[in-house]
C-alpha cells in the first residue's frame, strides 16, 4: 500500500490534536502545582528547625524528656547514649505519651506499645518510633528537627554518645 | 403556518389580558388550561413537574414495599444537606484558631444555630444510612440488570461522593473527635506501598493536619462534593427515565410480562413522594431536637484521646485492620470488594431475576442462611483472633503470618461457602451469588458494628461502649 501524501487537512488535525495534548498536559501540571503539599514553616525563629536540648548533664541516664515544641522525645538510655524520637505513633499517627511508671512509650489509640529505644514492644505499630539527629557540641545537645528518619528497628548506630571527658 | 397559533393566541392575551395576567401566564403557562377547570390547581405546576417526571408510571411501582422510597428519602436529605450546609457556611471559619470557637459561638450565641447544626449532622448520617439501604435495595431486587448497568455504577459513584462529604465535613469542627478521626483514617493511606504516603500529604496539604488540610476539606466539601453530588443525581434520575422508570415488581412465580395499570404520575406519584419527605423531615427535625450533634474539646494534637476511632462508617476497615496486615486490610481487601462491587452488573446471569426480592423463594432461604453463617463466623473469627492469636505474636506485625494467612482463611470460607451453598440448594448463579453478596456485607455490617459498639478504651473488646 502505498503511502498516501499528508494532506492539507490531515496535517492540520493532527496539528491541533497535538497542541490540545499539550495544552491539557500544562493545564494538569498548573493544577498539580497548585495544590503541590507546601513544607511547612520551620519550628525554630532562625527557621533550621534546629533545637537547642541543654547540655548533656541535664538528662539522666533511663530517663525520657519531651518537648513539646518541637514535638519529640529526648531519651537517654541507660548506657548514656541519646535517642531523639517523633511523638507520633508509626500505626495511625497518634501522639504517643512516655509513661515512666511502666518506662514504655504507649498510644491511647491503639494500645502499641514502645520501649525507651522506640522499639515495637507490642502491636499493632509496625515500625520503631522515627527519628531525628541528635548532634552533641561543647557538651551541649543539638536536635534537627528538619528532617525525619524512619528506621524499622533499633540499632545501636542510632544512637549518639556524648564524648567522654 | 405552523406557529399560526402562537401569534392567534399573543394577539388574543393583548386584548382580553391585563399586564399583570399576562406576566402570569408567561411564568405558569399551563394555568391557561387551569382557568378553564377552577377544580384542577394542580395543573399550575403540572408542566415543570412533568419535564422531570413522565406523565404516568406503572400502578405496581407505587407499592411501598417495593422501594421503600428509599431514594426519595436520599433526595429529601441531599437537599436538607444543601440548604442548612449553605446556612452553616455564613457562620463558620475553617481556620485552627478559629473553626471550633465558630461552632460554639453557633451553638451558643446564634438563634437556632444548634438546630442547623443537629439538623445537618443527623441528615448527614442518615443520609449514608439511607443511601446503603437503597444500594441494597437496588441489588436485592435485581434492578441492575441492563438497561441499568450504567446507572448502578453512578450510583456507587454517589454512594463515594455522599462518603466523602460526610468524611470532610467531619474534620470541620476541628475538635479533639474530629481532629483524632481524620488523623488516623488518612494514616491509614500510608500503608498503601509507593502512592500511599503522597496521597495522604496532598490531602493533608502536609505532614500533619494542620491550616491546609482544614482548607482543602472545607473546599471539597462546601463546593466539590455538592457540585459533583448534583451532577451525580442528574445523571442518576436521569437513567431511571431512560430506563422506563423503576422495575415493575413481581412475585417470584410471576413471568416478566406486560406492566398493568398505569397510574397519572399527578397526583398518585407525587402526592406519595410528598407525603414521604414531610415525613422524612419531621423525623430528622425531631431527633435534631432531642440530640445534639457531638463536639469535644479543642483539638490538641500532643494528646490522643482513649480510644481514638475513625468515623462510624470507616470503622469496618479500622476493625479489618485490628486482625489482618495493612497492606491487606487497606488496600486489598478494599479493592477487591470495590471492583466486585462494579463488576455485579456485568456478569452473566442464568435468568433475569428482575423486580423480585432476593431472586426467589430460594434465593431467600439462601440470603438467611448467608446473613447468619456470616453473623456467627464474623464474631467467632473476631473473638478468636482477639483472644487466641494475639496472645501469641508479639512484635511487628508479619506480612505472611498476619496478612497472607487470614487472607487466604477468609478466601478459601467465601469460595467454600459459594460452592457448598450452590450445589446444596441446587441454585443457579443468580441466588448464589446474592447469597455471597449477603455474606461479604453482612460481615461488613457487623465488624462496623464491633468497631463502634464493643471496642473501647485502648481498641480493646468490651461488652458495650454506647
Amino acid at each position: 500500500m502505498a503511502k498516501e501524501p499528508l494532506s492539507r487537512r490531515s496535517f492540520l488535525n493532527k496539528l491541533w490534536l497535538v497542541l490540545g495534548t499539550v495544552a491539557f498536559a500544562e493545564i494538569i501540571a498548573m493544577v498539580f502545582a497548585f495544590f503541590k503539599p507546601r513544607k511547612p514553616k520551620a519550628l525554630t525563629a532562625d527557621g533550621d528547625g534546629i533545637i537547642i536540648a541543654g547540655p548533656v548533664d541535664n538528662f539522666e541516664p533511663g530517663t525520657v524528656s519531651a518537648f513539646v515544641r518541637g514535638k519529640f522525645y529526648l531519651a537517654r538510655l541507660e548506657d548514656g547514649g541519646f535517642l531523639a524520637m517523633s511523638r507520633t505513633c508509626t500505626h495511625l499517627a497518634c501522639t504517643v505519651p512516655w509513661v515512666s511508671k511502666e518506662n514504655k512509650f504507649i498510644c491511647p489509640c491503639h494500645s502499641s506499645e514502645f520501649d525507651i529505644r522506640g522499639e515495637v514492644a507490642n502491636p499493632p505499630a509496625p515500625r520503631a518510633l522515627d527519628l531525628y539527629q541528635v548532634r552533641i557540641e561543647n557538651n551541649i545537645l543539638q536536635v534537627d528537627t528538619a528532617r525525619l528518619r524512619k528506621r524499622s528497628r533499633f540499632s545501636a548506630e542510632q544512637v549518639t554518645y556524648p564524648k567522654k571527658s | 403556518m405552523k406557529k399560526s397559533w402562537i401569534i392567534e393566541l399573543i394577539r388574543s392575551d393583548a386584548k382580553t389580558l391585563n399586564i399583570l395576567q399576562r406576566i402570569w401566564l408567561s411564568v405558569f403557562p399551563g394555568s391557561r388550561n387551569a382557568a378553564q377547570d377552577q377544580s384542577d390547581h394542580r395543573k399550575i405546576f403540572r408542566g415543570l413537574l412533568l419535564h422531570f417526571r413522565p406523565r404516568t408510571v406503572p400502578e405496581s411501582t407505587l407499592k411501598l414495599s417495593h422501594a421503600w422510597g428509599l431514594g426519595v428519602m436520599a433526595v429529601v436529605l441531599v437537599f436538607l444537606l444543601l440548604i442548612t450546609g449553605l446556612l452553616l457556611k455564613f457562620t463558620y471559619s475553617p481556620f485552627p484558631d478559629r473553626a471550633y470557637d465558630s461552632i460554639v459561638y453557633l451553638n451558643n450565641q446564634i438563634p437556632f444555630g444548634q438546630l442547623l447544626r443537629n439538623i445537618h449532622r443527623w441528615s448527614a448520617n442518615g443520609l449514608l444510612l439511607v443511601v446503603f439501604l437503597h444500594f441494597l435495595r437496588v441489588f436485592y431486587t435485581g434492578a441492575f440488570v441492563a438497561p441499568r448497568q450504567f446507572n448502578w455504577i453512578i450510583g456507587l459513584a454517589l454512594f463515594t461522593a455522599v462518603i466523602f462529604s460526610n468524611f470532610t465535613g467531619y474534620l470541620l469542627p476541628w475538635d479533639q473527635i474530629s481532629y483524632w478521626a481524620i488523623t488516623i483514617s488518612t494514616s491509614m493511606l500510608d500503608y498503601i506501598p509507593g502512592v500511599g504516603s503522597v496521597l495522604k500529604e496532598w490531602i493533608l496539604g502536609g505532614a500533619e493536619p494542620g491550616q491546609a488540610t482544614l482548607m482543602n476539606f472545607y473546599a471539597i466539601h462546601t463546593a466539590i462534593l455538592p457540585t459533583l453530588l448534583l451532577f451525580f443525581l442528574s445523571f442518576h434520575f436521569w437513567r431511571i427515565r431512560k430506563a422506563d422508570g423503576l422495575t415493575i415488581p413481581r412475585s417470584p412465580e410471576e413471568d416478566l410480562s406486560v406492566p398493568g395499570e398505569m397510574a397519572e404520575t399527578m397526583p398518585h406519584l407525587i402526592t406519595r413522594e410528598v407525603a414521604l419527605a414531610l415525613i422524612v423531615l419531621a423525623t430528622i427535625v425531631l431527633i435534631a431536637m432531642f440530640f445534639d450533634a457531638p463536639l469535644a474539646d479543642k483539638a490538641n494534637p500532643g494528646l490522643s484521646p482513649n480510644p481514638t476511632k475513625a468515623p462510624w462508617y470507616f470503622m469496618g476497615i479500622q476493625e479489618m485492620l485490628m486482625h489482618f496486615h495493612p497492606i491487606y486490610a487497606l488496600l486489598v481487601i478494599p479493592v477487591l470488594l470495590v471492583f466486585g462491587l462494579l463488576s455485579i452488573p456485568y456478569i452473566n446471569y442464568d435468568v433475569s431475576t428482575v423486580g423480585i426480592w432476593f431472586c426467589s423463594h430460594k434465593g431467600r432461604k439462601m440470603a438467611l442462611v448467608a446473613m447468619v453463617f456470616s453473623t456467627i463466623a464474623t464474631i467467632a473469627a473476631v473473638l478468636f483472633d482477639e483472644f487466641v492469636t494475639t496472645t501469641v505474636s508479639v512484635g511487628p506485625p508479619n506480612v505472611i503470618s498476619n496478612g497472607l494467612l487470614p487472607f487466604a482463611i477468609v478466601l478459601l470460607i467465601c469460595t467454600g461457602f459459594y460452592w457448598l451453598v450452590k450445589r446444596s440448594f441446587t441454585a443457579n448463579k443468580n441466588e448464589a451469588i446474592q447469597a455471597l453478596f449477603t455474606l461479604l456485607m453482612t460481615a461488613f455490617v457487623i465488624l462496623t458494628l464491633i468497631g463502634t459498639w464493643f471496642r473501647g478504651a485502648g481498641m480493646q473488646l468490651v461488652w458495650g461502649s454506647w
